[in-house]
């Protein structure tokens, strides 16, 4: 069991808020077009879904 | 566990300082032409947003107040302000009114037109500004652009201002015309 976020890419704006708060520098904005999660590296603390202003980002998962 | 600071996470400075210069010395505006180009040389160059997510002084100054001062509610923002097309408009209404004052800009500098010492906000209030004008060694022109391009950023920071105290801090950059764009750039490079 592992929750993780998940990004909505389609509505993401890439501005990057998420990476700056983001403890375990598991997100982050490659090609400028929408955030992605190294899920290896993210522990679902929900900082970058309670910062993201677009709101795309989900706090999801669980089973495995 | 924080980040260190690095030095541009202190470029809001860079920001406030824009506005504030704004009042001094109306000529000073033509500065923001910084924060037009660099992020349009990083996508086109780079192919990704590192002005939006490291050097954006605006987006740095929102976070700051929203954040740490706690001015902004927190709130999601509504669902067609994230949408698609009002983002896209959103940049077409601004690219729009960029030219038109661009074109004012070339009304004065052909000499068709005075000078006119004014800022106007939200494409719609004309505020006197004669008092941040002390002549231009160039053509009227010069000047005209400089109220011109103020009037633009004045009038996003405060767009970007009142969304922060309703949304969350940094609401602006889901709007942010020049954020659309490099987005843009990106995703066709991509």
């Amino acid at each position: 069991m592992k929750r993780k976020a998940i990004v909505n890419t389609d509505l993401c704006v890439a501005c990057g808020c998420c990476v700056r708060v983001c403890p375990k520098s598991a997100i982050s904005v490659p090609d400028g077009v929408f955030a992605v999660v190294d899920s290896a590296l993210c522990v679902g603390c929900g900082k970058c879904a309670k910062e993201c202003p677009a709101s795309v980002i989900e706090i999801g998962g669980g089973a495995e | 566990m924080k980040q260190r600071k690095k030095w541009y996470d202190y470029l809001w400075i860079f920001s406030l300082t824009y506005l504030l210069l704004g009042f001094v010395n109306i000529l000073f505006a033509w500065l923001g032409m910084i924060c037009f180009i660099t992020p349009l040389v990083i996508s086109i160059v780079r192919g990704n947003k590192a002005y939006c997510n490291k050097y954006c002084g605006r987006g740095q100054l929102f976070s700051m107040l929203g954040g740490r001062f706690g001015l902004s509610r927190k709130h999601d923002m509504p669902k067609w302000m994230r949408s698609k097309a009002f983002r896209y408009g959103f940049l077409i209404f601004f690219f729009a009114m960029f030219f038109v004052m661009l074109w004012n800009t070339y009304l004065v500098f052909a000499g068709g037109r005075p000078l006119s010492q004014t800022v106007k906000l939200v494409w719609t209030f004309k505020v006197p500004w004669h008092w941040a004008y002390h002549g231009t060694l160039f053509s009227d022109g010069v000047a005209q652009f400089a109220f011109g391009f103020y009037s633009i950023m004045l009038t996003s920071t405060i767009l970007g201002f009142v969304t922060m105290l309703l949304f969350k801090p940094r609401s602006w950059c889901v709007y942010c015309p020049m954020g659309t764009m490099t987005q843009l750039i990106c995703k066709a490079k991509k």
